[in-house]
């Protein structure tokens, strides 16, 4: 009986614990009162035509962001993801350009951005230099090499494939989606599963979290810290095609931010920026809130520098959140 | 957590109560789509930084008001930020507004927003640089960025007399329109072609002062043997005048440069270069706004590229150069005096 009653209270989590088992929550907590707060104070917020371009308007950073929570699961981070897109993105421009197929086009556009974050996987793995720094030097180098690529030009993109994904589609009740929409859905829940349900997932996790420990058990550290860099390649490829699909027009100067934004996402969506803590689910609302901070915010009339200066204050707290909830463990 | 990020909202949502924003914000009581004939005007700027963006939205704002026309502006983060103009389109037909001005960051990036909200019945006029194609808004307001580097071109090359030119060439951000049709209209106007032994160095420095100056400092290792210098706005005419005065060369260089914002008519005044070319980004924003009011009151859209002008402005007039001196440019400089 005593033994029951013990078992029982420290089953009850703290605060802390509760929010390092579901870090999604908070984010969606976050998310549902930005979304209330907004569709009280303005008349323009809460209609299905705003809430379809809030999701459309975090599509390319939502997906940027589903690349980097891999890699910050691992403990690293990736500063050039938006500039491996953008090269991409001018990559298959140029391609097409040329008369290229659309579909050659994008498998060589996401072929880029594998071979990137390959290199970058592999420097960190194999040379054991700081994600920080590899991905700090490959986004000076990628940045120059997309100008150098396309003459200091924005290339406009007519092709049925590489804009499919901005195509608008009504469902029942006037509901607007995009290919693109779609596609970021089945991504997501692609990550969630192969993160939660897969071998491969618990040992990104336990990479993240204690690496000595992961290769004592027996995980090839390694091998899956490469896997991670690779499988984000793909998905920055995939964020280039999104972006396209967005914007028709491969423009070098285009996401110069995208890589905090890409952070900011993860961060906000309660993943740990130290490594082996956080969720797809939890990006996925971090995403949505900077987007309907954005959003909301402009339909009140506020300057596009407080909004920067509200979402920043948001990183802070969520990471204030993150070091609280640990030290509560 | 959810203390920390519900305050967190909250000072954001204090922060919009306290009515920080720089513009009017929307009457929550007006119809959608310009109904009653009052107009809804937007501005999507290429940043919200920049003086002459700056000035531009002031003075859209200030037409807005003295026209009784709701106003509201945006802008993207950075000069190339297709995607946050995209947004402010797209939160613009989101909120009703009847006419969109827009300074496009790319000339193409944009194209698919703006067919949206023309499509959405609201006017789309391009205030500053045109897209391309032109078609693809409703009309321009904006100068005519070749004939504003003709007019420099000329100017120098009258100042230059019967010596022949011997250039270096300040760029501004490769490939985009307005420093192409700068580039080739200066080289039109002082009777060059591109790749002329004339040109003794060129370097692109994106508009901005200390890349310019680094550029030019670079370029004079290369030769100081020069007497002439384009650059293509006042930002990097000033680097330019930095790294030239390091050298002491700026008494045998004559230095253009376009804008006519008040600290490049005072620079021309204070003999860092021979001449600026005046904007008006004043009058587009006011034409921009009456186009606007007029489209909301009877249907009546503007069509086409709308010149706004340029006009030399220099302290030494050259025969055959129409120009004004440094007092009538301040009078009409934009900018802070």
């Amino acid at each position: 009986m005593t033994s029951a009653t013990a078992t029982a209270e420290s089953d009850r989590p703290t605060i802390g614990e509760f929010f390092l088992r579901a870090p999604a929550v908070g984010p969606a907590l976050a998310l549902v009162v930005a979304v209330l707060v907004f569709s009280f104070s303005t008349d323009t917020f809460l209609n299905l035509d705003n809430m379809s371009l809030v999701v459309q308007q975090s599509l390319v950073i939502g997906t940027l962001a589903l690349g980097q929570t891999l890699i910050i699961l691992t403990a690293g981070i990736d500063l050039a993801n938006a500039a491996s897109m953008v090269l991409a993105t001018l990559i298959m421009a140029k391609l097409l350009t040329g008369g290229v197929d659309g579909i050659f086009a994008l498998l060589l556009g996401i072929a880029a951005t594998v071979v990137v974050s390959a290199v970058v996987g592999s420097l960190v793995t194999k040379v054991k230099l700081p994600p920080f720094i590899v991905t700090l030097g490959m986004l000076t180098m990628l940045t120059a090499a997309g100008r150098l690529f396309a003459g200091g030009e924005a290339i406009p993109v007519a092709d049925g494939l590489i804009n499919w994904l901005g195509t608008r589609r009504y469902l029942f009740g006037g509901i607007e989606i995009t290919y693109g929409m779609t596609l970021a859905l089945i991504m997501y829940l692609v990550m969630w599963y192969a993160l939660t349900r897969t071998a491969w997932g618990k040992h990104v996790y336990a990479v993240g979290n204690a690496p000595e420990a992961a290769r004592l058990s027996g995980i090839k550290v390694n091998r899956t810290v490469l896997s991670v860099y690779i499988v984000a390649g793909v998905i920055f490829g995939i964020a280039a095609w999104q972006a396209l699909g967005r914007v028709p027009n491969a423009d070098p100067n285009a996401y110069q931010l995208g890589n905090l934004d890409s952070i900011t996402a993860v961060v906000l969506g309660g993943t740990s920026l130290f490594g082996g803590r956080g969720s797809v689910i939890g990006t996925m609302m971090g995403a949505l809130i900077v987007a309907v901070l954005r959003s909301g915010l402009t339909q009140l009339g506020v300057d596009a520098l407080y909004q920067d200066v509200a979402t920043g204050a948001l990183v802070i707290a969520a990471v204030a959140v993150d070091r609280f909830a640990r030290r509560q463990r | 957590m959810r203390k920390i990020l519900t305050a967190g909202l909250a000072a954001a949502v204090l922060v919009s109560a306290g009515g920080c924003t720089v513009e009017r914000h929307w009457g929550g009581n007006t119809n959608s789509g310009g109904a009653g004939g009052k107009a809804k005007v937007g501005l999507v700027t290429k940043t919200d930084t920049n003086p002459y963006f700056v000035e531009l939205r002031a003075a859209a704002s200030a037409a807005a008001q003295a026209n009784g026309a709701d106003f509201s502006a945006l802008a993207g983060q950075f000069d190339g930020d297709n995607d946050g103009q995209v947004r402010a389109i797209e939160n613009l037909i989101q909120q009703g507004a009847t006419t969109i001005l827009i300074t496009p960051s790319s000339s193409t990036g944009v194209l698919d927003a703006i067919d949206r909200a023309r499509k959405a019945g609201v006017l789309v006029i391009a205030l500053d640089t045109a897209t391309e194609p032109a078609e693809a808004v409703d009309a321009t307001f904006a100068t005519d960025n070749f004939a504003a580097g003709q007019q420099q071109g000329a100017y120098v090359k009258a100042a230059l007399g019967s010596t022949p030119p011997k250039l270096f060439m300040v760029d501004g951000t490769a490939g985009s329109t307005v420093d192409t049709q700068r580039h080739t209209g200066f080289l039109s106007g002082i009777g060059l072609a591109d790749g002329a032994p004339e040109i003794k160095g060129s370097t692109p420095a994106n508009g901005d002062q200390s890349t310019a100056q680094q550029g030019v400092e670079n370029l004079l290792q290369r030769t100081t043997d020069i007497n002439a210098v384009y650059t293509m706005n006042e930002p990097m005419g000033r680097g330019t005048y930095a790294a030239l005065k390091a050298r002491g060369l700026t008494g045998q260089i004559v230095m253009g440069s376009i804008d006519g914002g008040c600290e490049g008519v005072q620079n021309v005044r204070d003999g860092q270069y021979a001449a600026t070319v005046m904007q008006f980004p004043k009058k587009m924003a006011e034409q921009g706004v009456l186009a606007a009011v007029e489209y909301a009151k009877s249907g009546t859209k503007p069509s086409g590229f709308n010149n706004t002008g340029s006009v030399v402005i220099t302290n030494k007039p050259m025969p055959g150069v129409e120009s004004q001196n440094t007092d009538w440019g301040l009078q009409n400089c934009w900018g802070e005096k």
